[in-house]
């Protein structure tokens, strides 16, 4: 199962020794990790985040956008795992880890994927400080960052 | 012909539904129509025409205005997706 959908947290090294065990065609691992961050809202700063998703929608768009990323490089592996439900800062969100050849594929394709899961994967994130909650909006910037593998 | 609605995040927040159960109106057969049928509600539900960039899917896949429904649709409305 490459896509997974939890609550609960994630080893990236556990991952990839799970992808690399008993090969050894593998030339290339590439990962991201994303994380809860402390940014300032309403004069606070954030100490949570929930994030909220549609189950099955989710896993289909998901599982087409390393579909896409696979017909796209020749890779030999990737893995997703994305939390849902409430995290505080510091904690793990979002893992990708993608195995090719060679480096400049798994790069590209690691990219690729967390460009597309940031704008077609139904997720919502909800900030939280001590005095106040806020759905997180948009980014014109993610738009423009998924858009540019289709040129 | 029945189907099923679904409403995320802050829409859900401000409807305070998470789930429905609906039979359509005849005439009311495109995911534009089925906004404009839901926000004749009144308040709060005028959020499913005038929520900025609002999304739909039907059947999990995303849809425009102009997609047909059919009985025993999966119909998903939602903010702009923010995960990562």
């Amino acid at each position: 199962m490459s896509v997974t959908i939890q609550a609960a947290d994630f080893d990236c090294g556990q991952e990839i020794v799970a992808i690399t065990k008993g090969r050894d065609d593998i030339g290339a691992i590439a990962s991201f990790i994303g994380l809860v961050r402390a940014d300032p809202l309403a004069g606070e700063k954030i100490n949570a985040m929930t994030l909220e998703h549609y189950p099955g929608m989710t896993e289909k768009a998901l599982a087409e956008i390393v579909a896409q990323a696979k017909s796209r490089w020749d890779l030999q592996a990737v893995r997703v795992i994305h939390r849902i439900g409430r995290l505080v800062t510091g904690e793990q969100i979002v893992l990708v880890v993608v195995a090719a050849s060679h480096r400049g594929s798994a790069f590209a394709a690691c990219e690729f994927i967390m460009d597309f899961l940031k704008t077609k994967a139904p997720f919502w994130k909800k900030e939280e400080t001590t005095h106040h909650g806020q759905w997180v909006e948009a980014r014109d910037a993610d738009e423009s960052a998924a858009d540019r593998w289709t040129k | 012909m029945s189907i099923q609605l679904l409403y995320f995040a802050g829409l859900r927040e401000a409807l305070g539904v998470a789930t429905e159960h609906l039979e359509l109106p005849a005439g009311v057969d495109t995911v534009a129509a089925l906004r404009e049928l839901l926000a004749a509600r009144g308040s709060p539900w005028t959020a499913l025409v005038t929520t900025k960039n609002l999304r739909a899917a039907v059947n999990q896949k995303m849809a425009g205005p102009d997609t047909l429904l059919q009985a025993g649709d999966e119909v998903a409305f939602f903010p702009p997706v923010t995960g990562g």
